[in-house]
C-alpha cells in the first residue's frame, strides 16, 4: 500500500539502509543484538518493501499479511524496517532499549506499531503464527503468515510441535524463514546441538522446503514469492545466511550475537555497509 | 421455627445440609463437563469462540464441542506449548481460542507461553485447565494441579476463577467469553455437588456470601464451598454462627468482601483445594496483614505431594475436608479478643 513493490535492486539498497539502522540503534542503546539482526536484514527488507500486503498507516488491518520474528531478540532488523516502511518516525530508534521507548528490548506488540506478536521467550513463534493461520482459515481470509525462527532457537522442543502442527493443518497461508546463520548464544550450533540436515528435517515433517543463500536478493524474493503461492502445504525456506553480515569484523564471529558496538566500531562498520 | 442463614442454594441442598447427607444424596457433576456443556450453547451462541484442545478432548468432553463445531475445534495433540501460543496468534485476530488441557500442564508446562505470549500482551485467551487440586485423585500426584492458583496469580494480567459447582462453572465460562483478555478457568476432574442454579449472581471479581454468620467467616473456592458449607452447618450445631463466601474469582480479589467479613466477624477461616503458598490463603492474608490483622488460618494443602486415592478420601487425609475447616474455625474463634 502507499508504496510500489521495489525492484531487487532497490531492494538490495534499502536492505543497506535497514544494516546501517540496526548499527546505529544498538551502538546507540550501547546494547542489542546486531549479529542475528544483520543476518535477517535481507529477508526482513523482501517482506516489507516487495512481499507482504501491508498499509503501515493502517497497521491493526486485519486483512494484512502478519510477520512475526520468532527469534525476537534480533528485533532492531524489525524496528528498523518498519521506520523505513513508515510505521512510526525514524527518531524512534534512537529510544531503542530506553525507558518509556516504543521499541523494547525484545518486540512488544502493545508498545509498537506494525508489531504482530509480542516474542523474545524463543520458540514462541512459529506457534504463534501457526494460530494466526489457522484463523485465517477458519475466517476464509487471504492473508499469509511470515515466521522467521533461528536455528538456535530451532532447538527448542515447541519449535518441532508447531513445525508437526502446520502441514498437519495444511497451512499454505503460513512460511517460515530459518535464518540459519550457524551461531547462537554461546558458541556454533554445529557444536552445541546441531540442527543438521535441517532441510531434510522439514521435509519430513511435511513441508515445502526450499534452501536458499538468504543474502542473495533474487533469489530471496524468489523464493518468499513461491511461497506465498504454494498450495497444500506450508513452506519453510532455509536461509543459509551469515551472522553479522555485511560488518567484517562481525561476520561469523559469535560474540557479536549479543554484543553492541562502540562508536568507533560502528564508524567503521557504517562506513563498509555504505561502500 | 427455623432462619434461612443460606443464599443462592438450590434449596434441596439445604435440607441435605442440615441432613449432613449432602454428597450421599446430592446431584453431583464434575465441572470439567459442566465447562464442556457451557461450551455448546457458547459455540452456538458466539461464532468467534474456538476450543483448542491437547489430547485430553474426551476426557473434558470437548470432543462434544468438536463433533457439533468441527470447523472450530483444533486438537494439536500432546502438544501444550503450540497449543497455547498458538491461541495466542488466534486471539489476535479476533477469534476467542478456549485452549483445554488438565492444571498441570496449562499451568507448568506452557507456562512460558501462557507468561509471555499470553498475558505480558494481554491476548483474549481462555484456559481452561481440568483436574486442578488434588481432584484427579485416582491419577495421583503428576495429574494434581495443586499448584495452578499460586502459579497464576504471580502472572501479571491474570484473572484466576475458580467456580464451585456445574452451574457456577457454566456462569463463570460465559462471564469468561465476555471479558476481553487472559482469563484462567480452574475445573474439577472428580464430581462435586451441584449446589446452585442458573440463577446464581455471578460476576467476575464480586465473591458472594453464601451462609450469613457473625461469629467468624470462612473464605472459600471451588471444591472447598462445599466443604466450607458442611462445615458452618456442624458448627452452628454448636451454637456458632458462621458466615461462608464463594470466593470464585481469585483474583482480582473481592478485597472489599474480605474487609467486611474482617470487620463484621472478626475471624477469618481460608479454605482452597491447593498448596497454601501463594493462593487464596495468601491473597486473604496479605489483605488482612496491611488492613487489618484479625485471627486467620489458612486450609490448604501442606508442603506436601499427595497420592492417588478416592476424592473424598484424599480431601480427608491432607487436611481439606469439612472437620478440619470446623477445627480451623473454633482456632480462630477462640483467638479473638
Amino acid at each position: 500500500m502507499s508504496q510500489k513493490p521495489m525492484s531487487v535492486e532497490e531492494l538490495e539498497k534499502m536492505a543497506v539502509i535497514i544494516r546501517c539502522d540496526i548499527i546505529d540503534m544498538i551502538c546507540t542503546a550501547a546494547a542489542g543484538h546486531p549479529g542475528g539482526s544483520l543476518s535477517a536484514a535481507d529477508v526482513v527488507t523482501a517482506l516489507y518493501f516487495r512481499i507482504m500486503r501491508i498499509d503501515p498507516k493502517n497497521p491493526g488491518w486485519p486483512d494484512r499479511d502478519r510477520f512475526i520474528l520468532s527469534k525476537g531478540h534480533a528485533c532492531p532488523v524489525w524496528y528498523a524496517a518498519l521506520a523505513e516502511r513508515g510505521y512510526f518516525d525514524k527518531s524512534h530508534l534512537k529510544t531503542l532499549r530506553q525507558m518509556g521507548s516504543i521499541l523494547q528490548g525484545h518486540p512488544d506488540m502493545r508498545k509498537t506499531p506494525g508489531i504482530d506478536m509480542t516474542a523474545g521467550s524463543l520458540g514462541h513463534g512459529l506457534s504463534a503464527g501457526l494460530g494466526m493461520a489457522l484463523s485465517g482459515k477458519l475466517q476464509q481470509k487471504d492473508y499469509h503468515v511470515f515466521v522467521i525462527i533461528g536455528d538456535g532457537e530451532s532447538q527448542e522442543g515447541s519449535i518441532w510441535e508447531a513445525s508437526m502442527a502446520a502441514p498437519n493443518f495444511k497451512l499454505d497461508n503460513l512460511t517460515a524463514i530459518l535464518d540459519y546463520n550457524h551461531l547462537q548464544n554461546d558458541y556454533s550450533v554445529d557444536d552445541i546441538m546441531p540442527i543438521h540436515p535441517a532441510v531434510d528435517k522439514w521435509r519430513a515433517f511435511g513441508w515445502h522446503v526450499l534452501d536458499i543463500d538468504g543474502h542473495d536478493m533474487a533469489q530471496v524474493v524468489a523464493a518468499l514469492e513461491e511461497a506465498k503461492s504454494h498450495k497444500g502445504k506450508p513452506t519453510m525456506i532455509v536461509a543459509n545466511t551469515v551472522k553479522g553480515k555485511g560488518v567484517s569484523y562481525m561476520e561469523n564471529v559469535c560474540e557479536w550475537h549479543g554484543r553492541a558496538p562502540c562508536q568507533e566500531e560502528a564508524d567503521q562498520a557504517l562506513e563498509e555497509l555504505r561502500r | 421455627m427455623t432462619i434461612n442463614y443460606y443464599h443462592h442454594l438450590r434449596p434441596e441442598i439445604v435440607s441435605l445440609l442440615a441432613a449432613d447427607d449432602l454428597f450421599a444424596k446430592a446431584e453431583q457433576q464434575p465441572t470439567r463437563y459442566s465447562y464442556a456443556e457451557a461450551m455448546l450453547e457458547l459455540g452456538e451462541k458466539n461464532p468467534k469462540v474456538v476450543v483448542l484442545d491437547a489430547d485430553v478432548s474426551k476426557s473434558i468432553k470437548t470432543n462434544e464441542f468438536a463433533d457439533k463445531f468441527p470447523d472450530r475445534s483444533f486438537n494439536f495433540g500432546v502438544a501444550e506449548q503450540n497449543m497455547m501460543a498458538a491461541a495466542a496468534g488466534m486471539a489476535t485476530t479476533g477469534l476467542i481460542p478456549f485452549a483445554t488441557t488438565y492444571a498441570v500442564f496449562a499451568s507448568m508446562r506452557a507456562l512460558d507461553m501462557v507468561r509471555n505470549s499470553i498475558h505480558y500482551p494481554k491476548l483474549n485467551v481462555k484456559i481452561a485447565a481440568s483436574h486442578s487440586g488434588i481432584t484427579p485423585g485416582p491419577d495421583g500426584v503428576t495429574h494434581q494441579g495443586q499448584e495452578d492458583l499460586s502459579i497464576m496469580r504471580a502472572i501479571a494480567n491474570s484473572t484466576i476463577i475458580a467456580p464451585a459447582d456445574p452451574a457456577t462453572t457454566k456462569l463463570a465460562v460465559w462471564a469468561a467469553a465476555e471479558y476481553d483478555g487472559p482469563v484462567y478457568l480452574s475445573f474439577t476432574r472428580d464430581p462435586v455437588p451441584a449446589i446452585f442454579d442458573l440463577n446464581y449472581p455471578f460476576e467476575i471479581g464480586k465473591a458472594v456470601t453464601v451462609r450469613d454468620g457473625t461469629d467468624a467467616t470462612i473464605i472459600a473456592l471451588r471444591d472447598l464451598v462445599v466443604q466450607s458449607l458442611i462445615a458452618a452447618e456442624h458448627l452452628a450445631a454448636q451454637g456458632l454462627n458462621v458466615r461462608v463466601i464463594d470466593c470464585h474469582t481469585l483474583k482480582p480479589l473481592d478485597v472489599d468482601a474480605v474487609l467486611a467479613a474482617a470487620s463484621e466477624t472478626g475471624a477469618i477461616v481460608t479454605a482452597e483445594n491447593n498448596i497454601f503458598f501463594g493462593g487464596l490463603g495468601s491473597a486473604v492474608a496479605e489483605v488482612l496483614v496491611e488492613n487489618n490483622p484479625i485471627p486467620m488460618k489458612r486450609i490448604g494443602v501442606r508442603d506436601t505431594f499427595a497420592e492417588s486415592g478416592p476424592y473424598l478420601d484424599l480431601l480427608d487425609k491432607y487436611g481439606l475436608s469439612a472437620r478440619h475447616i470446623e477445627a480451623a474455625v473454633e482456632d480462630v474463634i477462640a483467638r479473638k479478643q
